[in-house]
């Protein structure tokens, strides 16, 4: 897949007033606009509003929480870190994560829809777990300035503009809890960030990560397989090709 | 208003495993049966997109929302208990067939020492051998006269399984359906075991090896192996579950009504019995009461012992005194284990729910306990469940858990590393108990349940123990790296552990010792059943499920009988 035929699909995306906004919460798909992924992870995008566009694609790429580019890099350069591209594969952002996160928290995943948010918060215990009063979306807003405040401090240049090892410190900073937040520790956003990052590697492609299902053929996962029955006994490790749920 | 309906003969709350297994039996019986279930419809045509790890596995998709209801959790009586705003430690329910539906179908008997686990331990021990803080006692119904029950079960469920576990209490008939199939793992986990004069055998299961057609006439079909089985329903109707045999069973009947979104909220009583429940409609807001003959609480180990609290039935717990039953022997379980790490690659992401080997040489009191300083002991399994890519990144020791390193490692040993689990049984401890909050509350202004938790120098010493054995298994397996898990400090209810809550609304053989006889029937109101592992006066080294489906026939029965009858049942 060409990087123009991406933009091109932004394009169309954001010209058509829809845009992949209608993609919300953890890829639930809206009337208007659907999706169906085929096995290489590109996209038939069907809309029949005015009559029926088709387009084939990759995933969606639109930022829908994210602001702005510059906290968007921040937060695509951190899991970068935390899941870096190498000899076995993509990184994550080869594989889109961070549109995976942008758009989880968007929806159901940011603002914390199935959880007991009620007050009084009291800070508790480490055994009591999340007390925040604040949702994921809050807190990964909240992250991510901190994550560029702390660039400035240290080395008077942005997150996006300081070398790996420098993130890397910054983020180990974070991961300790060293890192002054509001209404959430620093070492709490380290530990949704790595697992979101993982999250976005290793999801369905139909939730906008896993780019061409590349984060399931490094580790050996197959993704949605109908059944193992005939191969389960068998003594060989079995290579196969992974499917996604959007080709079903 | 709330808008009196009809009256029926039964109604259960919740409808899981025991709600379903009530109202199949008590509708076969010419018995008018009400459910309400808080949750929605769903079934086998639901889960047809169900291979998604994110929705189902890692967002909990099929489980309780807790913006509506949780529970709040303290380690001890000296800290202020908070609400568990997120699912963790344990995966509560809500819909048809409950946990049920996404649970992993291992199917255990509890031992016939468990049932007298009091008894036993202080003929073989002495009674100082755990101490007065411990609430050890026996559950009042012996392993022989549960045993019809478990048969019933296993035949409602179609249980595959090998008969070839010698430490077994009497069973009356073989599992309805033979063991599923081995793999390359498994395989060598048998010799392992067999070498070290260790009795493995097949994990009974609910995932079936063949399509079966139960007594009540339902088919249950063979399982694929799909791999996605915990936390998901299954696509093919091949993992027993109350949706696809007792639900329909009762459906049948022409006279069990149904009915979702309906969320309980008060037992109502007068005099000695009670008379129905309060319950809201979820979708318009509504509020009705349904009379009934008969009450039958099957909404889970917390909402049983939280709606006899809110409705003020029977004596609550407090561990100042000792006194009152309601609430007390809460127990959870532990999980001794080792990881091994291997050159060779396994197929780990294909699998079943219950597909495994286990031995119990060191559950119950199956090996002497005369030198060691805990009683009881777990079951030891190696699983096959499949391993899926978000929840599965194995790393040896001292690899760091995020960067360049982590991903090779994780990524190397997601198909080569595998764990030896146990389930270590869990003894009641006066500090550990449920109660009510006092300060926070569910969105029908009931206050939550509270859990007082935590693990205790019993489960300490089970733990370290147990640990060493499941690593000399490793061991003998031929893993390059064995990895003995970490000792056990407080218990902390953010990393899933597992869904085997028990205790809280205890059976037992006499009034003073327990909320419910032995037909579940409770001591003060004689209409009032409470059925769930809430009945469990501790909890055992194996997975509930088997032994609460036996007690929910127990209570069917008796219900059915107290329909005739009237009166105690005991
Ligand atoms: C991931 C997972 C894996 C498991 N694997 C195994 C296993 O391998 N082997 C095993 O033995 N056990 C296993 N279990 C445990 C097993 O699922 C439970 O023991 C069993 O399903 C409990 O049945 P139940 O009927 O008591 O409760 P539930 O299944 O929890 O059903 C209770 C029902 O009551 C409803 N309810 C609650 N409160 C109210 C109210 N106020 N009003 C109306 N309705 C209400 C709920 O919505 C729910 O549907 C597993 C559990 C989980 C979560
Ligand atoms: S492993 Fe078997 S029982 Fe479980 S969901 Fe897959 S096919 Fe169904």
């Amino acid at each position: 897949m060409s990087p123009e035929k991406d933009i091109s699909r932004r394009d169309f995306l954001k010209t058509t007033g829809i845009a992949a906004g209608t993609l919300v919460g953890g890829g639930l798909i809206g009337g208007l606009v659907g999706y169906k992924m085929h096995g290489k992870g590109t996209a038939t995008l069907e809309h029949d509003q005015h009559g029926t566009v088709t387009e084939e694609t990759g995933s969606p790429k639109a930022k829908m929480f994210f602001m702005n580019q510059r906290d968007f890099n921040i937060l695509a350069n951190a899991t970068e870190r935390i899941f870096p591209e190498d000899d076995l594969g993509p990184g994550a952002k080869g594989l889109d994560v961070p549109y995976f996160i942008d758009h989880q928290l968007a929806g159901q995943y940011g603002s914390n829809s199935k959880e007991y948010m009620h007050g009084p918060f009291g800070e508790g215990a480490p055994t009591q777990g999340y007390q925040s009063r604040l949702t994921r979306a809050e807190i990964f807003k909240q992250g991510v300035q901190k994550l560029e405040s702390e660039a400035q401090n240290r080395y008077k240049k942005s997150f996006n503009d300081i070398d790996g090892k420098q993130m890397d410190e910054i983020l180990t900073a974070f991961q300790k809890g060293d890192v002054q937040m509001s209404g959430v520790t620093s070492a709490f956003f380290f530990t949704l960030l790595r697992a979101a990052t993982l999250e976005g590697a290793y999801s369905d492609p139909i939730y906008g990560g896993n780019r061409n299902m590349d984060g399931w053929r490094m580790k050996g996962f197959p993704g949605h397989q109908m059944a193992y029955i005939t191969q389960i006994e068998d003594p060989k490790f079995q290579k196969i090709e992974p499917n996604s749920l959007g080709s079903h | 208003m709330a808008t009196t309906l009809p009256g029926v003969d039964v109604v259960t709350v919740g409808v899981g495993w025991t709600g379903g297994i009530v109202a199949a039996e008590c509708s076969k019986a010419g018995l008018k049966v009400v459910g309400l279930e808080r949750g929605q419809k769903r079934g086998t045509e639901d889960y047809m997109t169900i291979h998604d790890e994110y929705r189902y596995a890692i967002r909990y998709d099929l489980m309780q929302n807790l913006s509506k209801e949780t529970i709040s959790f303290r380690n001890n009586r000296n800290m202020k208990a908070l609400p568990m705003r997120q699912l963790g430690s344990f995966l509560l329910s809500e819909g048809l067939g409950g946990s049920g539906t996404h649970w992993n179908g291992m199917t255990y008997r509890f031992l016939p020492y468990d049932f007298q686990i009091k008894t036993l331990t202080d003929k073989h021990y002495g009674p100082k051998k755990l101490g007065p803080d411990y609430l050890l006692q026996d559950w009042g119904l012996t392993y022989d006269e549960l045993e019809p029950y478990f048969d019933k079960f296993e035949k409602t469920a179609g249980i595959s399984g090998d008969d070839k576990n010698p430490f077994s209490g009497k069973r009356s008939n073989p599992y309805p359906t033979g063991p599923m199939k081995m793999t390359p793992m498994l395989t060598q986990f048998e010799t392992a075991a067999k070498k070290l004069k260790l009795s493995p055998y097949m994990v009974p299961s609910a995932n079936l090896s063949a399509v079966y057609k139960n007594p009540d006439g339902e088919t249950i079909n063979a399982c694929q192996y799909c791999g996605f089985c915990e936390r998901f329903g299954c696509e093919y109707g091949a993992k027993s579950s109350a949706e696809i045999t007792v639900v329909p069973t009762a459906l049948k009947t022409g006279i069990f009504d149904l009915r979702y979104n309906a969320n309980v909220v008060e037992i109502l009583k007068k005099g000695n019995k009670v008379t129905g429940v309060r319950y809201i409609d979820t979708i318009s807001g509504e509020e009705f009461i349904q009379p009934a003959n008969a009450v039958v609480l099957t909404s889970y180990v917390f909402n049983n012992a939280k709606l006899l609290m809110v409705s003020n039935i029977g004596e609550r717990y407090d561990p100042a005194t000792g006194k009152g039953t309601l609430g007390r022997n809460y127990c959870y379980q532990i999980l001794p284990g080792a990881a091994g790490f291997f050159d060779e690659q396994y197929n780990t992401f294909m699998g079943a729910g219950s597909l495994g080997m286990s031995l119990d040489d060191y559950n119950g009191d199956n090996f002497d306990h005369s030198d060691l300083d805990f009683i009881h002991g777990g079951n030891i399994a190696l699983t096959q469940t499949g391993a899926r890519p978000i929840g599965s990144n194995p790393t040896p020791p001292d690899t760091p858990t995020w960067g360049s390193e982590f991903k090779k490692q994780s990524i190397h040993y997601y198909t080569r590393s595998f764990g030896i689990g146990a389930q270590g049984a869990s003894m009641p401890h006066k500090e550990n108990y449920l109660s009510l909050d006092s300060t926070y509350k569910d969105a029908y202004g009931l206050p939550l349940i509270q859990l007082t938790y935590n693990f205790t120098d019993q489960d300490r010493a089970l733990h370290k123990y147990i640990s060493a054995r499941a690593a000399d298994i490793m061991k003998e397996m031929g893993a390059k790296t064995v990895v003995p898990n970490a000792e056990i400090t407080d218990y902390n209810i953010v990393p899933y552990q597992t869904t085997h809550n028990t205790g809280g609304t205890v059976m037992s053989l006499k009034p003073e010792d327990g909320v419910v006889n032995n037909y579940l029937q409770h001591w003060n109101v004689e209409n009032l059943f409470a059925v769930s592992a809430g009945n469990f006066a501790h909890n055992s080294g194996y997975n509930p499920t088997g032994t609460l489906g036996a007690l929910a026939y127990r209570c069917a029965e008796g219900v059915v009988k107290y329909s005739k009858s009237g009166g105690s049942l005991v």
